[in-house]
């Protein structure tokens, strides 16, 4: 499916020359990156190299130092209306889910149309609905997050960021807390998302969804994107020593 | 073909269920709970009976001071022939049906507000219209009620007055503190901080001695403050630093991701507090903030120190009479009968809503 040209209609997203420190310590150390519209990107990289600062760093849950980062030709910087107008774009998926658990599966898709974007309660239900019924649990509306699988959770953390219409969705290793036999469910939805033309940022390190899914991988290491290659190039011919380290060490 | 299969009932053997086995497994399983279960059996054989006998067998109900000290059990009378007293004060006697029917409006609105069903906008006007009917009941003035200074309001209205307002007020105050305890802005940080470690390094009889005395001296001359505000001023300022740690607890509790996801969706701080964060995290704190509001309705009581006619003081006064002086054990009694009312409704109150809210765990 990532053979088929991407439509490029312009940049979505663009790191230029990026640091952050947290305390001493240099977690990114000058990233420059840029994504366009409806591009699909994996990053992989060891534990500790800086992926989810990274992509934090895109809906400001974590504040870069210097560089500068554009999200939809707006210019992240310290402005409250500003940070919130990106955040209304962009969705965020977490490892652990974050199912607000006080509110029912709806209640948890419809919070954000209602509130932020201000829309009337029984249409954010409804789309609410729609999106439930896009990742395959619509009969799962009226419970709360604590009665749902793991699975189904993290499918019911995609739909709420999509109820948002968002134009770039992060995903940060959405599978690695999920037992195995349901990992495909959620990685299912998001290919599903990825056919219809989503821009994605998924760091994980489940390779078999990268190769088929992809346009880009890269690479990251001690703070910097060593490598990014389509993914039949990133794989079998990757370019520098410790991506092949990295890569033997997890295709097993 | 199917094949019916018999299955020959079996039930448990007679020990174990019943009245028998209900004993047998929660009072003498074992030598030390055996032995337990008999020093108490003994213990209540001692106590209860001769109570009963005095508070209800060998007690007079309604006679005099005089005819009281013959009786060999409890003296009763001393509530009977003083009630009004002790729960309306100085509050004058043709009137008290005014503090009365403010009283019951008072339990009315509250009684309607346990259900939560009930929580929607129709109930805040009740409660505005109803608490500006109580207020114009006790001090009169127009409409053909004859005026009444606050200085001579006493008793339980008194004691209901400091507690449900205290109460009322200090809890989103003491909210408020917990925010900004955690807030990024370090001016209010430090200013919350401030405030509540200096409240909560002073007992609340010297904030009342404050606030009564010391706090008129800086005011100018021939300006003065209703009393009984300074108090419920200082009972609520009391009880919100209290409650601000409870809140701090659970608001400490909740974890990053829960904020990270709100912001994420686009909510901003006000929104992801008061949609996401504080229904969790005061569902957490439900049983200690209780016991702070628990302990603060208890504490009014030390508004006599201000010389302010409450409950428990309308009770002591009506001891100090020759007539009535000695029977303190019954007055006494009656008087914690009261306070317990009001508390254990409190503590059933918050158990009904912690069970309510618990539907999502
Ligand atoms: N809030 C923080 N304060 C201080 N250090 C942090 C903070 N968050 C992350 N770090 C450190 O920054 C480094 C990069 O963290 P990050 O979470 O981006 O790594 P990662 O590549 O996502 O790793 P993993 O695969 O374990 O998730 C780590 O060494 C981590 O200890
Ligand atoms: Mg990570």
């Amino acid at each position: 499916m990532n053979t088929e040209k991407k439509a490029s209609e312009g940049q979505m997203i663009e790191f230029i020359d990026v640091h952050k420190w947290f305390g001493e310590f240099h977690v990114l150390q000058g990233i420059n990156l840029s994504v366009d519209k409806q591009e699909r990107i994996v990053i992989c990289g060891p534990s500790g190299s800086g992926k989810s600062t990274l992509i934090r760093c895109i809906n400001r849950l974590e504040e870069h130092q210097r560089g500068r980062i554009v999200v939809d030709g707006i210019e992240l910087i310290n402005n409250t209306k500003n940070i919130e107008k990106i955040r209304a774009e962009v969705g965020m998926v977490f490892q652990h889910f974050n199912l607000f658990p006080h509110l029912t599966i709806v209640e948890n898709l419809a919070l954000g149309p209602i509130w932020v974007r201000k829309v009337p309660k029984k249409e954010a239900e409804e789309a609410a609905m729609y999106y439930l019924d896009k990742v395959h649990i619509p009969e799962q509306a009226r419970k709360y997050p604590g009665q749902l699988s793991g699975g189904q959770q993290q499918r019911v953390a995609i739909a709420r960021s999509l109820c948002m219409n968002p134009k770039v969705m992060l995903f940060d290793e959405p599978t690695s807390a999920l037992d195995p036999e349901m990992i495909k469910e959620v990685l299912d939805v998001m290919i599903e998302l990825a056919q219809e033309g989503m821009t994605m940022i998924v760091v994980t390190h489940e390779m078999g969804f990268a190769r088929s899914v992809a346009h880009r991988v890269l690479f990251m290491d001690f703070g910097k994107i060593v490598e990014g290659n389509t993914p039949e190039e990133f794989f079998k011919n990757p370019q520098h020593e410790r991506t092949r380290l990295f890569l033997s060490q997890i295709l097993h | 073909m199917e094949q019916a299969v018999q299955v020959k009932e079996l039930r448990p053997p007679i020990t174990h269920i019943g009245v028998i086995g209900w004993v047998k497994n929660n009072l003498f399983n074992g030598v030390f709970n055996s032995i337990l279960t008999i020093v108490t059996l003994f213990l209540l054989w001692k106590v209860v009976p001769p109570f009963f006998r005095w508070a209800l067998i060998d007690s007079a109900w309604h006679t005099t001071g005089q005819a009281c000290r013959q009786a060999a059990g409890a003296c009763w009378s001393i509530i009977s022939m003083n009630y009004r007293f002790i729960l309306f004060g100085f509050y004058p006697y043709e009137e008290q049906w005014r503090p009365l029917l403010a009283m019951l409006i008072l339990f009315g609105l509250l009684f309607y507000s346990r259900d939560r069903s009930h929580w929607k906008k129709p109930l805040a006007y009740a409660w505005i219209i109803g608490l500006f009917t109580m207020g114009l009941l006790m001090k009169g003035g127009i409409f053909g009620l004859s005026s009444v200074e606050s200085t001579q309001w006493g008793g339980l209205p008194l004691t209901l007055l400091l507690a449900v307002f205290g109460l009322t007020a200090a809890y989103p105050l003491g909210v408020i503190l917990a925010l900004g305890r955690r807030s990024q802005m370090h001016g209010v940080k430090a200013l919350c901080i401030l405030y509540i470690e200096l409240i909560r390094g002073v007992p609340l009889i010297s904030l009342l001695f404050m606030s009564s005395i010391i706090f008129p001296l800086f005011l100018p001359e021939g300006v003065t403050f209703n009393k009984i505000l300074r108090a419920q001023v200082a009972i609520i300022l009391f009880t919100s630093a209290y409650i601000a740690e409870v809140v701090r607890g659970g608001l400490q509790g909740m974890s990053r991701g829960q904020y990270e996801a709100a912001e994420s969706i686009g909510l901003n701080y006000y929104l992801t507090m008061r949609l996401v964060i504080l229904p969790q995290a005061l569902k957490i704190v439900i049983p200690p903030t209780v016991s702070q509001l628990i302990s603060a309705f208890k504490d009014t009581s030390l508004v006599v120190i201000i010389a302010l006619f409450d409950l428990l003081k309308t009770t002591q006064s009506v001891l100090s009479n020759p007539e009535w002086m000695g029977f303190s054990r019954e007055a006494y009694v009656f008087v914690a009968i009261l306070y317990f009312l009001g508390c254990f409704s409190m503590s059933n109150y918050s158990r009904k809503l912690e069970k309510e809210l618990s539907r999502g765990d």
